[in-house]
Parts: C-alpha cells; structure tokens; sequence
C-alpha cells in the first residue's frame, strides 16, 4: 500500500526526524510565546477598564499593537518577519528563524488567551483581596493566575496546537519538521501517501497535546465537587 | 471610631452621572454592631465600599481612629484595610485554594510566616466551626460554611472592624441566624465593631445596638435600634420596619384596625384576650409583629372586627378608653 519512498524516509529515520522537530520547535516557540505573551496578556487584563491598574494609554497601546500582529495571516507575517528573524538570530533561513517567527506571531495570541482566562476571575474574589490590603502584584500573583489557573491551562494546550499548525507552514519557508516532509516528499515529488502519514501523525500529535491540556487542567482544577 | 463625614459619591457613566451617596454623615462608635438598612439601590454597598476606600468617595472623608482615609498614602491606606475586615454576600473565596489556604491569604499577603499563619486560621476555624473541614475547597461548603470561613478569612489580621455587606442575604432564615450569633459572638468575644448591611428588618433586629436607614442616597434616620423601632420618624423607616400588610387577608370581610404598641404598661398583660372577654365579642388577629426591648412589648397588630355593628364599636370604645393607639386600616 505505502510507497516505496515512505520505507525509504522511515529506515532513514527522516519521519522520526521530522515528528521531534516539529514537536522540538512547538515546543520552544511554546515557551518563549508564554514567555512574552503571559505578561502582555496580564498587562492587557489590569490596565483595562475597571481592572486594577486602570490606564486606557497603555491598554489601547499594547491592545492595538496585539491585534495588528493577529490580523496578518501568519504566512504573510513570516515573509514580514524575515529581517527581524535575521536580526536576531542572525539568519532568516532555517529552525532558528522560524521559531523566532512562530514566538512573533504567538506572543499576541497567547496574550489574548491569557487575557480571556484572567477576565473569568469573579470581580468579588479581586474585591475582597483588594479588602485585605493586597497591592497589585499580590493580586496579580497570588488571585488573578491561580484563580485562572484551569483556564490557563485549557488555553495553553489551544495556543500549542496553534503554533504547532504555524510551524508546519513554516516550512515553506525553510522550517523542519513533519510540514516540510509532506511538502517536500507528499507534494513536489507526488507521493499523497506520505502527505496523509504526515497528516495522521499530526493530528495524533495534537490530540495528545489537547487531552493532556484537559486532563491537567481538571487535575488542577478545585471547582469540581465530590474530588 | 469610624467618622463619616460628608461624604459624597457620584458615578460618571456614559448615561449620565449618577449620585449614590450625598452628604452621608455617621459616627460609628467603638464596640457596637452598626447596622444600615435601605431599600435595593439605596447606596448601602456603595457606602461600606467607601469605608475602606474600595469605592473612592467623591466628596467628603472617612476618618478612621482619627486618620483620615482620603489623605493616606497607597501603602498605609493597604496597611489600614488589614485593620479593616470584609464579608460579602457572595463569599467570595479562592476557589482555588481548601478552606485553610483562604484563611492564611490575608496573613500571607501581610507578611506572615507559613507557620504562624497555619496556627493563627486553625485558631480562628475552630471559632467559627470549621475545625474539621480545613482541607475542603469552597465548591464542596454549603453557603453557611463558606460565609464562616470568609469571617474567619476577614478575622486573621485580627482587625479592630468588621465590614459585613448583605452578608446573609444568600442564605436560608435558619443559617442566617447561626452567622448572625456567630457575629455576635465575635462583636462580644473580640471586641470587633461590626458594620451591617441589609435590606431586611430582621438582620438589624437580631444583632444591631444602633441603626441608619439609608433611603435614596441620604441618610434618612438614625439612633439606638430600640428607638428607631419603636418611633420611626420617617416614612421609609416605617416602610422598612413594618412589613407589607399586602398578605394580609381578611377572613370575614369586617373592619380592620391596627393597634400599635409603644412601650406603655398595657402590653405586658393579657390585652387582646381581656377586651374580647370584656367586650363578648370576638376578633380575628390577622398580623402581628411585636418584640421586646427594655423588657417592654414595641409592634404592631392587625385585628379584624366582627361584622356585627353594634360589637365592632363597643371594641372600638373599649381600645380607646384603654389608651390602646389605634387606627383604621382601608
Ligand atoms: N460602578 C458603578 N457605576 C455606576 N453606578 C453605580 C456603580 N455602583 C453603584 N452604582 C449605582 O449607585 C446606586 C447605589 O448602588 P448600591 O450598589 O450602593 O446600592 P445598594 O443599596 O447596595 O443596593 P442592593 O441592595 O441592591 O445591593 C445605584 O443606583 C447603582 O446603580
Ligand atoms: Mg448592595
């Protein structure tokens, strides 16, 4: 049934190769979007109207700066983001590029994320830490993330299968990993069995990231009764 | 001593401004339980809110031992809210964190060391009765748990004033009276000045040594409960005192009369069962609702006479010449 060619990339271990690096790649770009996008979508929670540190300059600032990064298609980011990706790792070919690019167009969505799940803290838990004399890094730090916590985590898992899905459109511009078989290998040289095997092992990747996501967060959550 | 001192609080909203407090003064004194009570939309929660400066009043100050809140800098006014605890309708716990961890928040942002905190809440637990559910999250407390915990929670600091916000409009008339006596206790026990919210007579009734009838932004009366009470002197608080006569129903048609008691002798013996016997016409209570303060029976009644003319006056007579103060109900 599979091609002569699947048998030939798998003794290579090019499959296996590729399954790690987009795995490998997700993962950093993963990390340094959280990074980035973890304090931005906090910022973006207590400056907003009401929150705790109330200041519209630099919410519709840092507000206007995440949208215009979300509204370009990621593909089209890429081939903007190119110089910037050479600025900082001193090539805009390969990897290294394209994480820099993924944590580029991430950083913003993740933002967002972390805002949504923040804003699902009840005002009245805020109010009464407000009522013991928290400051704002207190409340920050010790109600808004934990309180967030299982909704952080649901959304990390929903920005990991994101990036995961940027990453394999970034090997069309150089990126590694299981996209760049299927375009390389699946497409160009028409072989559609290694372009579904691509497909399958990506969808397997990301169920995994998902049902962990959900698993973890009803782990952590404390809402649920009779636990 | 909590001083309010014209205070004053105006929202700016898109509709328009919209002023839910205007020229409040109280003086709250060391020891009592406060209460203010006021209809839906009167200003009560804006009022507490600005106490501890949750709510930045617009006009006026909060004079707090002498300090006035407004002029404190953002670190002491943080440091005077530790003096100040907090209970809220809605509980407004962790979720995230058991029983204990709610307790040990207010210390843990103060400074406490782990140890002494964990001391410190299993102390104050064992006051409110949660001593065996310190490991519980808050979904698994029903309302009457987790409002113990939050005044356990807003009693770790051990601080001077409790600020208490409908606290017990969440929860059934039986619970209701356990967190009331629990606060109590705690205003006798502790020494904590307690202010109340509510919108219902009763909370007031139950624990409060004085009372402000807050109506329409203003404050429209206050004084000792037993005088406020007793001798309502405006329409909102005798609104508030006296409950709705709308499910009153009449059984046989007659006249109606409220009789209103107001501390004299009479009300210490058997009033009604002696005009029925002297009178030999019988009446139908409809409502009642006195209490005793000072060892003297305060309320109101509502009775209704027999159909019979000639009986409903010789009633009528017989209430006047014994100085009963009554009116005519339509
Ligand atoms: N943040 C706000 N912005 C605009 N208006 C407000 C705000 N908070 C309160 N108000 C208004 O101020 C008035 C008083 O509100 P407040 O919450 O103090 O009433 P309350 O007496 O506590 O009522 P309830 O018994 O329903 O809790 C209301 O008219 C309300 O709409
Ligand atoms: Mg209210």
């Amino acid at each position: 049934m599979l091609s002569s060619m699947f048998y030939k990339l798998w003794a290579n271990g090019l499959i296996q190769m590729g399954i790690w690096e987009t795995v490998y790649m997700t993962m950093i770009a993963s990390f340094f979007s959280y990074l980035f996008g973890l304090p931005l979508g906090v910022i973006l929670t207590v400056t907003d109207k009401n929150g705790i540190c109330e200041n519209r300059a630099v919410n519709s600032i840092l507000g206007f700066a995440v949208n215009f990064f979300r509204s370009i298609p990621f593909i089209i980011l890429m081939v903007a983001m190119l110089p910037v990706a050479k600025f900082v790792v001193g090539t805009s070919l390969g990897n290294k590029a394209v994480i820099v690019m993924l944590i580029i167009g991430a950083s913003p969505y993740v933002a967002r994320m972390v805002e949504s799940s923040i804003k699902e803290v009840d005002a009245g838990v805020i109010e009464a830490a407000q009522a013991m004399g928290a400051n704002k890094l207190q409340i920050i730090c010790k109600v808004l993330l934990p309180e967030a916590k299982p909704s952080l985590i649901i959304g990390a898992a929903i920005s990991i299968v994101t990036i995961l899905s940027y990453s394999a459109m970034a090997a069309t511009l150089g990126g590694t990993g299981l996209g760049q078989i299927a375009i390389i290998y699946g497409h160009q040289r028409n072989n559609s069995d290694i372009t579904w095997i691509c497909v399958f092992l990506t969808v397997i990747i990301v169920q995994i990231i998902q049902m962990a996501g959900t698993a973890i967060a009803q782990k952590t959550d404390k809402r649920i009764r009779n636990k | 001593m909590i001083e309010i001192r014209h205070l004053g609080k105006t929202f700016q909203t898109s509709a328009g401004d919209i002023v839910a407090l205007d020229d409040i003064n109280l003086t709250i004194a060391d020891g009592e339980i406060f209460g203010i009570i006021g209809l839906s939309g009167a200003g009560k929660s804006t009022l507490v809110r600005c106490i501890n400066l949750l709510e930045r009043p617009t006009a006026g100050d909060v004079i707090i031992n002498g300090k006035s809140m407004m002029s404190l800098p953002e670190k002491e006014l943080l440091q005077m809210r530790r003096s100040i605890g907090m209970i809220f309708q809605n509980f407004n716990l962790l979720e995230q964190r058991t029983v204990l961890g709610n307790v040990c928040f207010p210390l843990e942002i103060s400074g406490v060391g782990k140890k002494e905190a964990k001391a410190k809440a299993l102390e104050l637990l064992k006051i409110v009765g949660l001593e065996e559910r310190t490991r519980a999250y808050p979904s698994q407390l029903s309302g009457g748990q987790k409002q113990r915990v939050a005044i356990a929670r807003a009693l770790a600091t051990d601080p001077q004033y409790l600020l208490c916000d409908e606290a017990t409009s969440a929860l059934d008339p039986n619970t209701t009276r356990q967190i009331l006596d629990l606060l109590k206790s705690i205003n006798r026990d502790l020494g904590v000045t307690i202010i109340v919210i509510t919108h219902e007579m009763k909370v007031i009734d139950r624990i409060c040594d004085s009372v402000a009838v807050i109506d329409a932004s203003h404050i429209a009366e206050v004084g000792k409960v037993s005088e406020v009470f007793t001798a309502p002197k405006t329409q909102i608080a005798r609104d508030l005192i006296i409950p709705k006569e709308s499910n009153i129903i009449s059984t046989t048609g007659g006249r109606k009369l409220r009789l209103t008691f107001d501390g004299e002798e009479k009300t210490r013996e058997p009033l009604i069962s002696r005009m029925v016997l002297e009178c030999g016409a019988p009446v139908n209570i409809l409502f009642a609702d006195t209490r005793i303060y000072d060892n003297v029976v305060h309320g109101h009644m509502v009775i209704e006479l027999p159909n019979e003319l000639h009986e409903a006056e010789k009633i009528m007579y017989w209430l006047s010449s014994n100085n009963v103060k009554w009116k005519e109900e339509i």
